[in-house]
């Protein structure tokens, strides 16, 4: 219902330069750089999510990684027992989504407040981590696949497609992410204007005022919870297949604090903003990876600090704000 | 007990309790079809409690909510809500980063069937509370009396059979007041109203049955002039020695 910041067509047009953008970039770019894309696009998609939980349903979850790093493990220890297909890929969608409406389940029926939501999505991950790191040894393993403890998992079959022979390319898989991120993007879009998506950003307006209208707002915020760790499983899956390789790291206290940090610079409360900030934040991280005179991670924190100091809604809010103003100046 | 399927609300011995403090003692309280009801009542005589126990917002230490027949007390609030009960809260609860438009529309989508009707009823419910200008401001940067209203038209919108209204025209001036009474009274038409107030004016206004709530207890019911002229109601409000002093003071004017 909010004035879109562009018009029916104007939003079209995007779609298809979005979508011819992600088929033709590989023709364009080495692998080097088509490999590095990859990651970014693999990473917003995890951005997304948190968009989607935070931004939307006003549920702060630093545990986004938990959900990450079981679709990662999910999808690995599928595609070794049964083969890196279609299967694996659900899987690693399936496992975080249960896992996040469990862990849900128990927490907004619970009617945990929101400082303690934050407190046990954090402790949940570490514990993931932790449980993840104590698994070395040949005794741990699910059917084939040994989980190898601090080590991982390594040489992850890649995901092959229904109807192709051959695991996929990096070629393929950069279109493969890229698809799949317009995909989750377009799909969130589109359910924040179903009646569904309404209610879910009144709950996070108003929980008791939804309630006495008689909407169900632990119902809402369990169901935005799950998808959001769907969203995220889906982008560990696609992890696992970049590296070929996961390992508890995708569970750590810097993975967490990372996807906050995504969508605090780029925007809460909108959907692409968490997806620039993740972008633009890693190549950041990138580029000074290549010099040794500061610390990357002490970058990070100023830019943080910067961000919620001078530029407290994000990048995406701040520049349609500019947008919007010119263009109320332009229709007197 | 068995309830009463003509009355649309019936509570037998309803109460609860914080501790030691009994903050609504024991309450029976019936309500008919289409009755525009006053709850009046000195502070901490237990009026929003008993509206958060009706509406689940608070769960009763004892006693039984009947509403329409079917108990309801111990249900979560919105299941409350969907069978018919809108309730104002004493502070105004809205969607502060919603502007009005989305406010109504939000409300208008339980009652309707699709979008596009809830779009509508929402649209004819913001002509009704005269808020058209601002349909696209932010509730949050409302003034307090357009806020009350905004909650007044949700609940207009969401057409409950049973409205509860606790204070609706606190900090309103006069003509706003007036307004507000008439909303009430059009909201009468199709929905039976219970209304909690302090201001004497207003009741008298809106012309309703005045049921007297003193600590924790139903004191008094009967018509607004019944209830005003009912010694223990005075005494309730005004404390004994000055229910004297205003004798006095009346027969001096006399």
């Amino acid at each position: 219902m909010q004035t879109p910041l562009l018009p029916r067509w104007g939003l079209a047009a995007a779609r298809v330069l979005a979508v011819a953008g992600v088929l033709l970039a590989p023709l364009v770019t080495d692998t080097f750089a088509l490999l590095a894309f990859t990651v970014y696009l693999v990473m917003a998609m995890l951005a997304l999510s948190l968009a989607f939980i935070w931004g939307f349903g006003g549920i702060l979850c630093f545990g986004q990684a938990a959900f990450f790093g079981l679709g990662a493990y999910a999808y690995a220890i599928g595609a070794i027992n049964f083969g890196p297909g279609t299967g694996a890929l659900l899987l690693a969608i399936a496992v975080p989504a249960a896992f996040a409406a469990l862990l849900g389940y128990f927490m907004f029926y619970g009617r945990i407040s929101d400082v303690y939501l934050g407190v046990i999505t954090l402790a949940v991950t570490l514990i993931l981590f932790n449980l993840a790191n104590s698994t070395s040894g040949p005794q741990y393993r699910i059917g084939q696949a040994l989980l190898g403890g601090f080590n991982g998992i390594p040489s992850i079959p890649t995901l092959t497609l229904p109807g192709q022979d051959a695991p996929l390319e990096p070629e393929g898989l950069f279109r493969l992410v890229g698809l799949l991120l317009i995909v989750a993007y377009a799909g969130l879009r589109w359910l924040l204007r179903t009646r569904f998506g309404q209610v879910v950003v009144a709950v996070r307006e108003n929980e008791r005022r939804a309630e006495l209208l008689g909407y169900d707002a632990r119902l809402h915020k369990l169901a935005v919870f799950a998808i959001g760790g769907a969203i995220a499983g889906l982008a560990g899956c696609l992890y696992a297949n970049w590296g070929a390789f996961v390992n508890p790291g995708v569970f750590g206290l810097a993975q967490s604090a990372q996807i906050i940090i995504w969508v605090i610079v780029g925007g809460r409360g909108t959907l692409i903003g968490p997806m620039i900030g993740c972008v633009a934040i890693q190549w950041m991280v990138t580029a000074l990876g290549g010099q040794q005179t500061v610390d990357t991670g002490l970058v990070l924190g100023v830019v943080l600090a910067l961000f919620v100091m001078l530029i407290p809604r994000g990048i995406a809010p701040t520049v349609a704000g500019w947008f919007s103003r010119t263009q109320k100046a332009g229709q007197p | 007990m068995t309830p009463q399927a003509s009355l649309m609300l019936q509570t037998r011995g309803l109460g609860v309790s914080f501790g030691g403090v009994h903050a609504v003692q024991s309450v029976d309280f019936d309500l008919a079809e289409g009755e525009l009801r006053c709850l009046i009542g000195p502070n901490g005589a237990g009026k929003s409690t008993f509206f958060k126990m009706l509406s689940g917002q608070q769960l009763p230490s004892r006693g039984e909510v009947f509403f329409r027949g079917t108990r309801i007390s111990g249900l979560p609030a919105h299941r409350i809500a969907r069978l018919g009960l809108g309730i104002k809260t004493q502070v105004p609860s809205v969607f502060d980063g919603l502007d009005v438009l989305q406010n109504l529309h939000l409300a208008a989508l339980r009652a309707e069937p699709s979008e596009a009707a809830a779009r509508r009823a929402a649209a004819a419910v913001l002509e009704r509370i005269g808020l058209g200008a601002r349909r696209h401001a932010m509730v949050g940067e409302l003034a307090h009396g357009q806020r009350q209203w905004v909650e007044l038209g949700m609940i207009l919108a969401s057409r409950p059979a049973l409205v509860l209204l606790d204070e609706p025209a606190a900090g309103m001036t006069h003509q706003e007041v007036r307004t507000t009474a008439e909303l009430i009274r059009e909201i009468n038409r199709n929905s039976t109203v219970v209304v909690v107030e302090h201001d004497m004016a207003f009741i008298r206004m809106i012309a309703g049955r005045v049921t007297v709530f003193n600590r924790g207890e139903v004191l008094a019911e009967g018509s607004f002039d019944e209830v005003v002229s009912d010694a223990r109601v005075r005494e309730a409000y005004l404390g004994k020695k000055d229910v004297h002093a205003a004798q006095a003071q009346e027969t001096a004017h006399a």
